[in-house]
């Protein structure tokens, strides 16, 4: 260790005008991404409950795919493999918003999934027996009740996203890691940059947890 | 329906049944649950079902609004054929809207006010507006004595408010018939009078229902007919004075002996 070492207060704070650009970028890929995975998750989780089988194995074979395979695989397959295939270059804001999507998809199909199943059968019971189609039944009386239980996994997804936004220095997107990268190139004071950096990330979860609680607090009226 | 009316209706015989079973059998796997069931129930009969849990007396009203499917069979309510293993989609919604049911564990929907809960079905299925389902349900809930919680939440009322709730929430509908699946079960001792009150209530006035229920006293009192359910297969069924004070069958007066004892 070395006992010279100073913390270096003025680099940390200097480097704060430099990473501040990189958050816009961790925002757009992290919520832009989130946003899209939402409505896969909801998508392949009903296909996951369908009770037509081709659908459940559909559904079964993304989720496998997009969860068992690393973040950082799938972002270097869509930003370098993919242009192969197509032709032509991918834009790496939207590689990675698509690499958030679907792996925080094939995530959040798990979440729907065991949130619709947590509700007692006896809801879907009374709302058949008064007349409610199932799709009615599922709109009005499951789905609900399903989602608020299912705030608490979705906000934990949110901050593993956010924070799998990282990992997308590697494409270049000018997102915060990137952009500590190119200062700590020029002055050397990675350990004070990367204390900023992760303290921004901690800026940004933190947000998302206190805004989620509230949320969760206000769904509590009537359960 | 006046009383008088009621009487003459079931004594009738050519009084079109609004449920009609023939030869009804269900399995789930090797288990025979009902095992051919012929059951006629006419519009204003109060029909109390009784027997040993097991016996297939709940998946027998659950079968009357579809919520169970059956192998084979004919069942007729109101009109509508249910088909075998649950293929009369078209049909089944029909009876839905036309049969209301209470269930044992009330099965409120928590994320909704009591107002909303008994309005949802009859704006949905019905297409009533809002102003039209929410005087029926205020209306309804006042019936059931629960007027001052219309705007409660679920979680915060009793056991034996909640079941009065589900039970405005079947009637909102208009059924034509209402089936109960042990309504009082699960509530504590000091409630179960004031559910059975308004379902002594609802036969008064005419209401066809089908109760499924452990209650002796309030099945003499209130039903027309009592039938005994043995094993999937009905044992035993008559007047309550008939079943009660003078069953013939051997399985009807062991189980009696064995409920009326306590």
């Amino acid at each position: 260790m070395d006992v010279n070492f100073q913390f270096d207060w003025s680099a940390a704070f200097g480097s704060i005008p430099y990473l501040l650009p990189g958050i816009p970028w961790t925002l757009l890929i992290s919520f832009g991404g989130l946003a899209f995975g939402f409505f896969i998750g909801i998508f392949f989780g009903l296909l996951r409950i369908s009770r037509v089988p081709l659908l459940r194995w559909l559904a079964i074979f993304y989720i496998e795919v997009f969860r068992g395979t690393p973040i950082l695989v799938q972002v270097l397959f869509i930003f370098y493999g993919l242009p192969q295939l197509l032709g032509s270059p991918i834009n790496a804001l939207v590689a990675g918003i698509a690499a958030i999507a679907v792996n925080s998809g094939a995530y959040i199909s798990e979440i729907v999934r065991g949130g619709v199943q947590s509700i007692e059968r006896g809801q879907r019971e009374a709302s058949l027996s008064l007349g409610l189609s199932r799709p009615q039944a599922f709109r009005y009386v499951i789905w609900p009740q399903a989602f608020r239980r299912m705030i608490p996994s979705l906000g934990n997804q949110g901050i593993i996203s956010i924070k799998d936004t990282s990992l997308f220095s590697v494409i270049g997107v000018g997102e915060l890691v990137r952009q500590g990268q190119i200062y700590i190139s020029t002055t050397f004071t990675a350990l004070e940059v990367y204390f900023m950096v992760a303290l921004m990330y901690l800026a940004i979860t933190w947000t998302l947890s206190i805004l989620l609680r509230q949320l969760e607090r206000r769904g509590l009226v009537g359960q | 329906m006046n009383d008088a009316i009621k009487n003459d209706a079931i004594k009738n015989d050519t009084a079109q049944p609004i449920v009609r079973m023939q030869k009804l059998n269900k399995h789930f796997g090797s288990l025979h649950v009902l095992n051919g069931i012929d059951l006629e129930i006419i519009p204003g009969e109060v029909v109390v079902i009784i027997g040993a849990s097991g016996s297939g007396k709940s998946t027998l009203i659950r079968c009357i609004n579809g919520l169970e499917e059956f192998q084979s069979g004919t069942l007729v309510v109101d009109n509508n054929e249910l088909l075998p293993l649950g293929k009369s989609t078209k049909a089944l919604q029909t009876i839905r809207t036309e049969v209301g049911m209470v269930f044992q564990q009330f099965n409120l929907f928590p994320h909704l006010s009591v107002l909303d809960n008994v309005t949802l079905a009859p704006m949905k299925v019905r297409g009533w507006s809002r102003q039209d389902a929410e005087e029926t349900a205020k209306r309804l809930l006042d019936r059931v004595g629960i007027a001052d919680q219309a705007n409660k939440y679920p979680s915060q009322l009793s056991g034996g408010q909640q079941q009065r709730v589900a039970l405005a929430r079947a009637l909102a509908m208009e059924p034509r018939l209402m089936l109960f699946d042990e309504p009082t079960s699960a509530l504590d001792p000091e409630m179960i009078g004031e559910v059975l009150d308004a379902m002594r209530e609802l036969a008064k006035e005419g209401m066809t229902m089908v109760i499924v229920t452990h209650e002796m006293g309030f099945a003499r009192e209130v039903a027309d007919r009592i039938i005994f359910i043995h094993k999937g297969e009905i044992a035993e069924q008559g007047p309550p004075e008939q079943l009660f004070d003078a069953p013939q069958h051997e399985r009807t007066q062991s189980f009696l002996a064995r409920v009326l004892k306590h």
